[in-house]
């Protein structure tokens, strides 16, 4: 299996304070991997960080390729599509209008079509509001929107910051089901951030544990969960 | 009653050229959250760029045409050298910067047309439109170039792709940028187009007001007005807040006595005030909500 990101020695900075303390870790192509750990590990820092939304130390390489000071528009062109925490919805405007903004990138205007179209079948609820603006979602279907959105760029690998926040178990259960999915037939790799960590390793492969901006554990998503030491020390359930 | 019928469609000829006035300060507000104070004095300036071109025989469209190109260009090297270093500066730094902007294109236009007042020309003459003695062909032409205009500003910002990013990097920047939208251009490509809007309102009005460097003044106040009756968060509030500014103006210059054509600009500054105090976010605009 080829790696498609590596990541060495990250360490980042809110100004004087340092939030990630080299911090090394890698995603093979075609994997689902997540990134544990409690409020203020450093999780949404490392996202940030390979799109270069903050100051940051280390080498990250994206399929060979140094990704360091480039700017973040221009990493989304490398084909990495990033959910923000909080979901980054355009809320004033329609919900078709969020999933053309995904693919503002491409070219291909018929692809792009086709594409919305394929958003609306993964997600039907989506199709019903499409002309509806975005902030008269709910946050289930902003979620859904947001990865939806992402998916428009057609990516080679999707950053999810928390896609579990805020949402009832249910909603999060059908969300995590279609992020499989997506994983498995669109061959999206997808690196998830959550808090939520009895449920992301259901559904990675792979799994590192971060806490105060350094890597503890890592390993195969299934020994993390069945390791029940490290459940209780690291994870809290 | 033909007083009023007059008064009125005078007062949207004039709003036309508020709500152009308006809508490029409310484009710059949306890209950058300032207050554009030199917005009069770049138009100012492209109306004496275009009078100076007919001043060496280029005929009046061919002259309007360059000048919106080159309004557009200059607006787009204005964000670039002044306002771009200054994205992350305060609020005051930002508000000292429109001064200087204000007193260098003011005092460059004195120093090379001098402070004279000037005829401009009007591509539309000024006979009665249609024999009707309500409304000038040049009245009509002002309404007619602006409705254009909008209309296809409407078509640019929702059809075009280039128009949705625009929009998108004005709402939420960091998503825009995470969709792989460049910022930094759309705010320059913002500045370019609202300087070119304000040039065409600057062309249109400056046979009414005649040209001379101060020409501006009361017409920015009047789409400030304008801006924030509609909504500084508003497009569509600033254009119909323009055409309400001058249908206002001329009528209570008409009707509410003592009023007159002196007081007519202290108007606008109360219409200001009294839209702050009771209405803050305007006819049209979204209240700002903050988080802390």
């Amino acid at each position: 299996m080829t790696t498609l990101l590596n990541v060495k020695d990250l360490r980042a900075y809110y100004g004087q304070v340092q939030a990630l303390h080299g911090l090394s870790f890698s995603l093979n192509e075609g994997s689902l991997t997540t990134l544990l750990g409690a409020n203020g590990a450093g999780k949404t820092t490392t996202l940030r960080a390979i799109c270069n939304m903050v100051r940051s130390t280390g080498a990250i390489e994206f399929d060979g390729k140094p990704l360091n000071n480039r700017s973040t528009e221009n990493i989304v062109r490398f084909g990495i599509a990033h959910v923000p925490q909080g979901r980054g919805t355009f809320t004033t405007m329609t919900v078709e209008e969020n999933l053309q903004l995904g693919a503002i990138t491409r070219k291909d205007g018929a692809g792009i079509v086709s594409d919305i179209e394929r958003m609306y079948a993964h997600f039907p609820v989506l199709k019903q509001r499409h002309t509806q603006q975005a902030g008269t979602l709910s946050g289930g279907e902003q979620q859904m929107l947001a990865v939806a959105r992402a998916l428009m760029l057609r990516p080679r690998l999707m950053l999810l910051d928390e896609p579990s926040f805020g949402l009832a178990p249910l909603v999060v259960r059908d969300l995590f089901g279609i992020l499989g999915k997506i994983n498995r037939e669109d061959k999206v790799s997808i690196l998830v951030v959550e808090q939520n960590a009895q449920l992301a390793l259901e559904l990675a492969d792979q799994a590192y544990v971060i806490e105060t901006g350094r890597i503890v554990m890592s390993g195969k998503a299934k020994d993390i969960a069945n390791n029940e030491e490290i459940r209780k020390s690291y994870l809290g359930y | 009653m033909e007083l009023f019928t007059n008064q009125v469609l005078a007062g949207i000829a004039t709003g036309a050229i508020y709500a152009c006035m308006a809508l490029a300060v409310v484009m710059i507000y949306q890209a950058i959250d300032h207050l554009n104070f030199a917005q009069g004095e770049m138009a100012m300036f492209s109306t004496f760029i275009s009078w100076q071109l007919m001043q060496w025989g280029v005929s009046y469209w061919a002259a309007f045409l360059i000048t919106l190109a080159f309004s557009f260009v200059a607006g787009i090297a204005i964000e670039r050298i002044l306002f771009k270093p200054l994205a992350k500066a305060p609020v005051l730094t930002n508000v000292a910067g429109f001064i200087a902007l204000f007193a260098i294109i003011n005092s460059s236009a004195g120093l090379i047309w001098d402070f004279t007042i000037k005829q401009y020309p009007t591509p539309f003459g000024s006979a009665p439109f249609l024999g009707s003695q309500l409304i000038s062909t040049h009245q009509a032409g002002m309404i007619g170039v602006t409705v254009l205009l909008l209309l296809g500003l409407y078509f640019f910002f929702q059809y075009t792709r280039i128009g949705l990013a625009m929009r998108a990097a004005a709402s939420v920047p960091e998503s825009a940028r995470l969709v792989g939208i460049n910022t930094s251009w759309m705010i320059a490509l913002g500045w370019g187009m609202a300087t070119a809007i304000g040039s065409i309102a600057g062309m249109l009005i400056a046979p009414v007001v005649f040209l001379e460097p101060n020409m501006m003044g009361g017409v920015l106040i009047y789409g400030f007005a304008a801006a924030v009756l509609g909504g500084l968060s508003s497009p569509f509030g600033a254009v119909v807040g323009g055409f309400l500014v001058g249908i206002f103006e001329n009528l209570a210059g008409t009707y509410i006595p003592g009023v007159g054509n002196e007081l007519k600009l202290p108007i606008a500054l109360a219409l200001i005030i009294s839209v702050l105090v009771v209405k803050p976010a305007g006819l049209f605009g979204r209240h700002i909500v903050k988080r802390v």
